[in-house]
């Protein structure tokens, strides 16, 4: 599974689950765009079957019901949906 | 499997967007007034129908298979109570007369759909006798809740333009 880079200032490992048609997903990008921090992101929904289904099991260890977006730094902490404060609390340290 | 499709031209976006706009505001019902936010839905809506064939709901993973997905072909079945509850259904498409008049903006809500078992398209059909009392069997859109009676339900609904598909049997 491929995800793909987003080169900025190293804030944690910052991983994004998307897709790539959801508008809260694009926001998010956004913003993380604007904070300029390193992330890595993937669309789930351009994605093939099998591909997708490992995904999904994936994103439910951090989101049970597996909704997007779905934000994960240092493997720990967890954001679900489009959070512009959480997110800016989380990264803006 | 290539998911990627033909982008979009902003005519076709354009024009399904004004469609919309037009049913929504006929039905009672508004499309987000942030335009720009409202058109990369339309757009989004329109990759999905090149995509599956339907229109699939853009903030939620869609299987591919028109019947896993049938409750969250847009309008989905979970609209109104959203709309209802958080003032704005899931994607932020729709919203309500508060959001419309600037009272409230629309934000990332928490998921409604429930578990796949418990989608209303896997649920048991009522199927039976026509209750006493009524010389017709009622159905239910399961988008906006219209209810009518006759032998078979509409081809579309007549309120909210849900297709055949999305009634259920409801007396
Ligand atoms: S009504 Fe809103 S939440 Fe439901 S399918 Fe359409 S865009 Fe998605």
């Amino acid at each position: 599974m491929e995800m793909k880079h987003v080169e900025g200032e190293n804030k944690g490992k910052v991983i994004l689950y998307a897709l790539s048609t959801c508008v809260w997903c694009k926001k998010t990008k956004r913003l993380l765009n604007q904070l300029g921090v390193d992330y890595y992101f993937i669309d789930v929904d351009l994605l093939g079957r099998e591909e997708k289904d490992k995904v999904i099991e994936e994103v439910k260890k951090y989101n049970p019901v597996a909704t997007f977006p779905t934000m994960v730094i240092d493997d720990d902490k967890v954001i679900r949906g489009y959070k512009p404060e959480e997110i800016r609390k989380e990264l803006e340290k | 499997m290539n998911q990627e499709v033909k982008e979009p031209t902003p005519e076709e976006v354009d024009k399904l967007y004004k469609r919309l706009d037009k049913e929504a505001e006929a039905a009672g019902y508004h499309l987000n007034p942030d335009i720009e936010f409202t058109k990369e839905l339309v757009r989004s809506l329109l990759i999905n129908e090149r995509r599956y064939g339907y229109w699939a709901c853009p903030c939620r993973l869609a299987d591919g298979v028109k019947q896993e997905d049938l409750d969250i072909i847009c309008p989905c079945d979970y609209r109104d109570a959203d709309l209802a509850e958080h003032d704005a259904c899931y994607c932020a498409l729709y919203v309500s007369g508060s959001v419309l008049r600037g009272e409230k903006a629309p934000e990332s809500i928490p998921e409604r759909r429930p578990a796949r078992e418990d989608r209303s398209q896997f649920k048991e059909k009522q199927e039976g006798k026509v209750p006493t009392g009524t010389s017709k069997p009622v159905w239910r859109c399961r988008v906006c809740g219209y209810l009518c009676a006759r032998e078979e339900p509409p081809g579309v609904c007549p309120i909210c333009k849900a297709k055949k598909e999305r009634f259920e049997r409801f007396m």
